[in-house]
């Protein structure tokens, strides 16, 4: 069976006089999974979704929804729904007829649009409301309507437009829960987009990191937020500290006027690298222990641990994530593992990033 | 206290205004309602009212002014949304804007030139071997200079209400699996009819006492409540009559008033709650 949903062939989309908004994206989309697009305000994100809900044709390239060609079909015969960004509720309709809207519009019987729409409420938490107006609902009530508009029609596909941005925190992230289980439970795929990179690792399958029209890289949370392919993912997924390295040979590398000891290779001798190493991999020592030695310049405290912040002795600024206390101005020792240096390659590209992790994999299955 | 004086004390410009050109000359058309040619109190006028004659003009009024309504919507709906699409929107709304600033005298008498005999209108026809025609005081110039002279009125409250509306809105509909008139239908008509009441009020109601149009162009053939108030006031000097028309006019302007009221159906952008 066939499992791909969503296909983009070199999509490039260029809006009349400007630059272009989607350059050359191409990308696949398996069935039955929660898909993020995560990136930076005005990236292009919400063009994907409208480019997949067919508002949109792509200037060049192509869009294939189950194997299908679509660029020239409509956005009401796709068998896609949206959520949108500001929920789009209709407002001269109650919360009854704008989930309805949909089903009365595929002329279903009367008794059948009774059925799923109180079903879809149900789904959705909102038994009871049918009858309010829209103006009579919060924020976080007119974005289960509109999640009910969407699923009462059994798209293959959901698309939601930054559905939480609207929400005050403790909302959103209860929010996030439910989304999450809703994907579950209906099996479908759902395309959500997020500038929050938070929101985007608690919640997706896999992840595409986008910048300025282009997917940066795609993955799952813990590969992204592990094996960073480059500094703007490295900075745009979590926190992160990222310096200058040279690699010297395979598994050694030097950075902060030291050699380590790394689980890279494959890279040219003496190649100019990013070394990343995440705040909370670093640990907290003495001097003599440590691998290296770092002035304690501020410490905050963020409730689960301390976020210290050290600068080594060329001048590198370390964050650290540490549940131990440490004394502003005392030099301290960090100690880390090889697998917590992350080697990266200037400008290197999605699938030679690919590889060179797949070669480390099938080194380590030799050994 | 002090600023609550002070407020009262701005609007008696306002009040008189009121009092001098709203109040006093309803209040004198209904006082000369009341009597006949003669002077005498009376309730004949309202008797004669009911007559045929008064109730087929009062028919043909209204027939003509939903004629012109009718035609200024059909025309105007299209020409609001299409503005509402193009890129300089200001600019064009203000080209179909300034012809109503011009005097209507003035745009009426351009238009027996246009539509004379011997005017443009009629050498087209000929051009074209459909041959010249005889189009001055008939019905359609009658309704067509009418609704050239009402659209702006007609346009705008739409153009507002249009260029209002969300277009997410639009999306969502085609998202949901409308087709374009399915949008038309039941998002976008629905939402922008407010829009097209403040334009029937605009139009409808001075269309109901039009009286240069039709006499210019129609040459008398189409009467209206207008027209017939003009004529017992300077024609026939029988002022009570002719209040009596007005008093049954301003009925009607109140009863459509209140048929195009706006209902707030958390309908309103702003999500107001009743
Ligand atoms: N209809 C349009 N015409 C011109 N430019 C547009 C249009 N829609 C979006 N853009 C531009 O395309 C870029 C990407 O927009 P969008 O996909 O909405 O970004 P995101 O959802 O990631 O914030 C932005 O710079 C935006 O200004
Ligand atoms: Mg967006």
């Amino acid at each position: 069976m066939d499992t791909s949903i969503i296909r983009f062939e070199n999509v490039s989309q260029i809006y009349d006089g400007a630059g272009p908004v989607l350059n050359d994206v191409s990308f696949e989309l398996e069935k039955g999974k929660f898909y993020t697009l995560l990136g930076p305000s005005g990236c292009g994100k919400t063009t994907i979704l409208r480019l997949i809900a067919g508002f949109i044709t792509p200037t060049k390239g192509d869009v294939y929804i189950e194997g299908k060609k679509v660029n020239n079909i409509p956005a009401n015969e796709r068998q896609v729904n949206t959520v949108f960004q500001d929920y789009a509720l209709f407002p001269h309709l109650n919360v009854f007829e704008n989930v309805a809207f949909g089903l009365r519009i595929k002329k279903l019987k009367k008794a059948e649009v009774e059925r799923r729409v109180k079903e879809a409420l149900e789904f959705v938490n909102l038994k009871g409301y049918e009858n309010r107006e829209i103006s009579e609902m919060s924020g976080g009530q007119r974005q289960r309507v509109a999640i009910a508009r969407a699923i009462v029609n059994d798209p293959e596909v959901i698309l939601l437009d930054e559905p939480l941005s609207a929400l005050d925190l403790k909302l959103r992230t209860e929010m996030q829960y439910e989304l999450r289980e809703l994907q579950q439970r209906l099996g479908k795929t759902f395309i959500f987009v997020t500038h929050d990179q938070e929101e985007a690792l608690a919640m997706s399958d896999e992840i595409f990191v986008m910048k300025a029209g282009e997917i940066q890289q795609s993955g799952t949370p813990m590969d992204i937020y592990d094996e960073p392919i480059n500094r703007f993912v490295a900075d745009f997924i979590g926190e992160s500290n990222i310096v200058a390295g040279e690699m010297i040979e395979d598994y050694r590398v030097r950075f902060a006027n030291k050699e380590f000891e790394c689980v890279d290779q494959g890279l040219n001798p003496n190649e100019q690298v990013e070394i990343v190493i995440r705040p909370e991999d670093l640990e907290i020592t003495s001097v003599s222990q440590g691998k290296m030695a770092v002035t304690v310049d501020t410490q905050l405290f963020r409730g689960v641990h301390f976020e210290i912040s050290t600068i080594d002795e060329v001048g590198n600024e370390w964050l650290v994530h540490s549940t131990k206390k440490a004394e502003v101005g005392s030099l301290i020792g960090l100690d880390f593992d090889p697998e917590a240096i992350h080697v990266m390659r200037l400008n290197e590209s999605e699938e030679a990033f690919d590889a060179r992790l797949e070669s480390y994999g099938a080194e380590a299955d030799e050994k | 206290m002090k600023s609550k004086g002070a407020r009262s004390f701005y609007l008696i410009p306002y009040y008189i205004w009121i009092a001098l050109f709203v109040i006093a000359p309803i209040a004198l058309v209904v006082y000369y309602s009341f009597f006949d040619l003669q002077g005498n109190l009376t309730l004949e006028n309202y008797q004669n009212f009911f007559s045929s004659v008064y109730l087929r003009l009062t028919l043909s009024s209204f027939w003509y002014a939903f004629l012109v309504t009718f035609f200024s919507i059909l025309i105007a709906y299209p020409t609001a949304y299409w503005l509402t699409k193009t890129k300089h929107k200001q600019l064009w709304l203000l080209l179909i804007i300034i012809p109503s600033w011009i005097n209507l005298l003035l745009k009426t008498y351009a238009f027996i030139g246009i539509f004379g005999l011997y005017g443009p209108a009629n050498k087209f026809l000929a051009a074209i071997g459909i041959g010249e025609q005889q189009i001055l005081f008939t019905d359609f110039s009658f309704i067509f200079v009418s609704v050239y002279i009402f659209i702006p009125f007609m346009i705008l409250p739409i153009f507002n209400s249009l260029d209002k509306l969300n277009p997410a809105l639009m999306d969502a509909s085609r998202d949901l699996g409308a087709s374009s008139w399915m949008t038309f239908r039941k998002v976008i008509f629905p939402l922008t009819i407010n829009g097209v009441k403040s334009g029937v009020q605009a139009v409808f109601i001075p269309a109901l006492s039009l009286f240069v149009i039709t006499r210019l162009i129609a040459g008398n053939k189409v009467i209206t409540l207008g027209t017939a108030i003009e004529q017992q006031f300077l024609v026939t000097q029988n002022w009570g009559m002719g209040s009596t028309i007005a008093v049954f006019l301003i009925l009607f302007m109140i009863i459509i008033m209140m048929l195009t009221g706006q209902r707030e159906k958390g309908g309103s952008a702003n999500g107001k709650t009743k």
